[in-house]
């Protein structure tokens, strides 16, 4: 059994700026962490290998300096790691990235599954999961909470939707993208950190995936940033200090008001 | 009257009925499609669609309604979803196609644009089209809402984005709106599920999901146990909206993981959201910042949830909450 994991590198999101004449990330000088939301992919990966025996690959486009998401990821249990990094690569949309990634799959060889995060916390659009699974033709379930092997070889996915959840058979090989409900992620051990130390993590460009060069990057990008806005992130808020019960009751009074103001009313409801 | 070039929406049909988001779309599709001088088509899949609902989405401010019914599109599963959909894009060739950021949509059309070879804006909570090169300028928070991104897509054919639930408030409703009704053959389409669904698990019936809640009340560490969440459930039921946590909740398992609010869990729109007991921590607000009004209740004042809040009560929640329960509850309208 083979499983791939899609991990991506993302800046410490609370310190982020943006570089508002190209419309990118200024990522110099950031902490670089793993998505946060990827580690419950990885966890994810290593319960369902030792549920049934083989081995986890972990895969990332990115800078050179992924590398140390990719080592992070093997000290935490993961059995190999591939980098896909190169100039051309740069500037990737979700289409794009997804290419590049189905075009590595691809090269890797068999495998049963591949694991992806919900979305990554700096572009937000968990779109690369669900991209990679069209590219590839895989069945895919999304939003996935529960992940486990089925007696005949499938795997059972339950899927958070709205209303519910949402109970998938996916023939393998399959795809899917998990949330954080489904495990919580272990920590690196010592004996990982000295495999992953010791580890030849390959690099891979566009020539040893075979990429069309103009479906990769920037290039290869249906979409375009067009502007940057810092929105305001403050209002000023009305404050209402309740220490005494007069306070209490003009506080609660001027509540009411707001309320009636943007037309909230207080309804009998349900069973109260 | 012809879905070729025309502006689409994509309505989500599920469980019998369409999903209230899927009106919201059609406020926006409305806008930019008179804008661009094209129709605005709804398109539909489902098992089985009935005329009066299909009709419900020209009152809605459609103005034609493309529907395809199979059994095949009985539950939600994306392959044939996808397919049926490319098949339909390649054929009328869309200039613009928008589905709700919901479950559904976020996974359907991320697959779809592969499939038609487009590019595709996530999460968006503005769209306009640019008055010089008539394009789809799709404007979207990104990195925890620290920065609105606006995105184009110059040449890729649809021009398709995902749009957040509660961005924009459905047209009136309007009876006397004419449209046509399009019901498209499944004949030739690529109809085959790759998934299989077992079942389907509804959530319990009083747990409204927290994205489409027009108020939501939500509850931090200083919540302390799960019974006491009764105590913001009552409010909820007042105010007619949803209960919802920090991360700290359901990380101890007083509330489930659909309820959280922020960075690593659900982001929001509400018209109203009050946050009890919340320090309004940088992945907190990362949820929070398309709510329209704020309210905090916080006994440190200089809790960092202020500065987002329109109104906020500094004092302990245990105090304000039941006070402001009791008083809402004298507003009521008399029960018969
Ligand atoms: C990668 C990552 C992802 C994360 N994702 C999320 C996420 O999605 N959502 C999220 O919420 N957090 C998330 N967090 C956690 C976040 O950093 C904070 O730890 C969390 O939001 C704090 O929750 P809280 O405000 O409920 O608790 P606290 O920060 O402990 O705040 C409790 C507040 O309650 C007030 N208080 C106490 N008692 C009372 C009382 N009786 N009456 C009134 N006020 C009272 C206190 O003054 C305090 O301000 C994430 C963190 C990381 C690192
Ligand atoms: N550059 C990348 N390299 C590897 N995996 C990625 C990359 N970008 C995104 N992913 C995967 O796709 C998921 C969704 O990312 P996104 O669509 O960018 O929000 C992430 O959680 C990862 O599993």
């Amino acid at each position: 059994m083979r499983i791939i994991v899609a991990i991506k590198q993302v800046p410490e999101t609370s310190k982020v700026k943006m570089d508002p004449e190209t419309g990118t990330m200024q990522r110099a000088g950031l902490e670089a962490i793993i998505n946060p939301l990827d580690l419950y992919a990885i966890e994810t990966a290593l319960r369902l290998k030792q549920a049934a025996g083989g081995l986890v690959t972990v895969l990332t486009m990115g800078p050179p300096k992924a590398e140390s998401a990719l080592r992070e990821a093997v000290a935490m249990g993961c059995d190999d790691a591939v980098l896909l990094s190169d100039r051309r690569f740069g500037g990737a949309d979700t289409w794009a990235t997804a290419y590049t990634l189905a075009q590595a799959v691809r090269r890797m060889g068999d495998f049963d599954l591949i694991v992806c995060g919900e979305r990554a916390t700096d572009g937000d659009t968990g779109q690369v999961g669900p991209s990679l699974a069209a590219f590839l033709d895989l069945p895919l379930a999304t939003y996935a909470s529960k992940a486990e092997w089925m007696a005949d070889g499938r795997l059972r996915v339950e899927r958070l939707e709205e209303d519910g959840r949402q109970v998938l058979a996916l023939p393998v090989p399959a795809l899917i993208t998990v949330v954080k409900e489904i495990a919580s992620p272990r920590l690196p051990t010592l004996r990982g950190m000295k495999t992953a130390k010791a580890l030849q993590i390959p690099v891979w460009g566009p020539e040893e995936i075979e990429a069309d060069p103009g479906r990769i990057g920037l290039k290869g990008s249906p979409t375009r940033v067009v502007k940057i806005e810092s929105p305001k992130l403050t209002r000023a808020a009305e404050m209402l200090p309740v220490g005494t019960q007069q306070e209490l009751d003009d506080a609660l009074a001027r509540t009411c008001q707001f309320l009636r103001q943007i037309g909230i009313e207080p309804k009998n409801g349900g069973a109260a | 009257m012809n879905p070729a070039g025309a502006v689409w929406t994509l309505s989500e049909y599920a469980h019998g009925r369409l999903q209230a988001v899927s009106f919201e779309l059609l406020a926006w599709g409305r806008g930019l499609a008179d804008e661009l001088g094209v129709p605005l088509c709804a398109v539909v899949l489902g098992e089985h669609l009935p005329d009066s609902t299909l009709q419900a989405l020209i009152h809605h401010g459609a103005d034609l309604v493309l529907a395809l019914e199979h059994p095949a599109l009985a539950q939600f599963l994306v392959r044939p979803q996808a397919q049926v959909l490319r098949a339909l894009v390649e054929r009328y060739q869309p200039q613009v196609f928008l589905a709700a950021a919901t479950t559904t949509g976020r996974t359907l059309m991320p697959y779809l644009s592969i499939l038609v070879d487009a590019g595709l804006t996530a999460d968006c909570t503005g769209l306009a089209i640019d008055p010089e090169t008539r394009l789809l300028l799709q404007t979207r928070p990104a990195i925890g809402g620290n920065i609105m991104a606006t995105i184009k897509t110059p040449e890729a054919r649809p021009q398709m984005a995902t749009v957040r639930p509660r961005s924009k408030q459905p047209l009136p409703v309007d009876p006397a709106r004419n449209g046509c009704i399009l019901r498209h053959p499944a004949e030739g389409m690529d109809l085959r599920a790759d998934v299989e669904q077992l079942a389907f698990i509804p959530n319990p019936a009083q747990d409204g999901s927290i994205e489409e809640a027009e108020v939501i009340i939500a509850g931090g560490r200083a919540m302390k146990t799960a019974t006491n969440f009764a105590l913001l459930q009552k409010l909820a039921q007042l105010l007619g909206g949803s209960v919802g946590a920090s991360r700290v909740p359901v990380d101890y398992g007083w509330q489930p993981y659909p309820r959280q609010i922020g960075l690593s869990g659900k982001t929001i729109s509400p018209r109203l959201y009050i946050a009890c007991g919340i320090s309004g921590s940088i992945q907190h607000l990362a949820g929070i910042q398309t709510a329209e009004k704020i309210i905090a209740i916080n006994k440190d004042p200089d809790a960092q949830i202020f500065q987002v809040a329109d109104l906020g009560i500094v004092g302990d929640l245990f105090e304000v909450l039941p006070a402001l329960i009791e008083r809402l509850e004298q507003c009521l309208p008399a029960a018969d």
